[in-house]
């Protein structure tokens, strides 16, 4: 007759490899970290394309204002960081015993990205077996996450911005890492858009994250010459996803010829500013 | 993870860790009882599943670095990261031998800094006035540095 074996949690004994205290000792260094942030605000899409960095960009721009608030950056786009860049943040990234250290950019925003630690042009790569690849690099890229969160010294913010990838998954082990006091949905007019981003609300209020609002980006193409609105995408998704989810519409930011971030709304920013007060 | 002796129901202790540096993980435990010791051999996607987490089998014996997941995994830039050189007490700073220093220029830069300072500690820690290759490789089996 085989012997009944004692299970794990009847083996009463010390587990020496403690894996799971290692993980709730990693949670501790979030939480620590962000006891001196205000507000983590995300700001999300479900569709690439639609101008989530440059929308990070403008509001971490319009919050920060002449030092009147101090203003945090995560990129949390590790495959296609591009928000460092439109805020001109350049390495090397100072890091000593303690933290690593955001670089300061224009404005006065602390900004952290792979895009400070990537060769130029070169992808994200994680050394490591290549067999079985894809079961264990998801699994770092949420440790990178969480790492950019616990051991960049942010310092005391008034809000941390997190720039998301398109879809819904880094949401999701954002929402379980840290406090978030909501999220800022991005979409372009069409209605191909509007059904993406709406995956995406949907997945957000799932894993019990706010939707702060709706902006509605490439809203038109802003003529230089003449200063008038042409239209550029059919639909109005914005206006859609705001009814849909009953959460406000908090602009529409037309389409504007250059690579300056563009301003945003004071809708956008009043909302933002709504959170934190 | 407990490993249970099944002859003597007791808990085994964990004893060693190992990395060969081909990345595979060996990890040894031990029957206090009857002194049977068995080895958990992990293949390179387990030994790397397990790292993903930012885990130690067996515990850590060194605090979590800053970026410690990110700079031994990611194929990062060299330059990337600016290190303050730390001040390590009058008198106590290990030097490096030719072999060793040899051995840390081949680290990837990327990681370079923080490999540096995780043995600069361990030596200081140990009273060992002298970093050698035979001194890294306890560290890296000790600390389970695996990449590094």
């Amino acid at each position: 007759m085989t012997r009944r074996l004692r299970t794990y949690a009847e083996v009463v004994g010390p587990d020496r490899s403690g894996l799971a205290a290692q993980v709730g000792v990693q949670r501790d260094r979030v939480r620590r970290r962000l006891a001196s942030v205000k507000a983590v605000v995300a700001v999300m899409s479900g569709k690439g394309g639609v101008g989530k960095s440059a929308v990070t960009a403008g509001l971490a721009r319009a919050l920060a204002g002449d030092g009147a608030r101090a203003v945090g950056v995560l990129d949390a786009d590790l495959h296609g960081p591009t928000v460092a860049r439109l805020l001109g943040a350049r390495g090397p990234v100072r890091v000593d015993a303690e933290a690593v250290h955001p670089v300061v950019a224009e404005g006065g925003v602390r900004v952290f990205s792979t895009d400070l630690l990537l060769d130029d042009g070169h992808p994200l790569s994680w050394r490591g077996p290549d067999s079985e690849r894809f079961v264990w690099r998801s699994t770092l890229e949420a440790g990178a996450l969480r790492e950019f969160l616990a051991d960049v010294a942010w310092g005391a913010l008034d809000v941390l911005l997190v720039d998301l990838p398109p879809g819904a998954d880094r949401l999701a082990d954002l929402a379980a890492l840290a406090p978030l006091a909501g999220a800022v949905a991005v979409t372009l007019p069409s209605e191909e858009s509007r059904r993406a981003v709406a995956r995406a609300i949907r997945a957000a209020r799932a894993d019990g994250v706010a939707l702060l609002g709706v902006v509605e980006n490439m809203s038109g193409y802003a003529c230089r010459g003449c200063d008038a609105v042409q239209p550029l995408f059919p639909g109005d998704a914005g206006a859609a996803l705001a009814r849909e989810f009953d959460a406000p519409l908090l602009g529409r930011i037309p389409f504007v010829p250059g690579d300056a971030p563009p301003p945003v709304p004071s809708t956008l920013t009043d909302r933002v500013l709504e959170v934190l007060a | 993870m407990k490993f249970l002796c099944m002859d003597c129901d007791e808990q085994m202790s964990f004893e060693e860790r190992a990395l060969p540096g081909d990345g595979t993980f060996t990890a040894a435990f031990g029957c206090p009882r009857c002194g049977r010791r068995v080895a958990m051999l992990a293949n390179p996607m387990e030994t790397q599943l397990v790292g993903s987490l930012g885990v130690k089998i067996g515990g850590r014996t060194l605090d979590e670095q800053p970026l410690e997941l990110v700079r031994s995994a990611m194929e990062g830039r060299a330059g990337a990261f600016a290190e303050a050189e730390e001040e390590a007490p009058a008198g106590a700073r290990p030097s490096w031998s030719a072999a060793a220093r040899d051995r840390l220029e081949r680290v990837p830069s990327f990681v370079r800094g923080m490999v540096k300072r995780i043995y600069m500690e361990y030596a200081v820690e140990r009273g060992i006035a002298e970093i050698t290759p035979s001194v890294m490789d306890r560290a890296r089996a000790e600390l389970g540095l695996e990449g590094m």
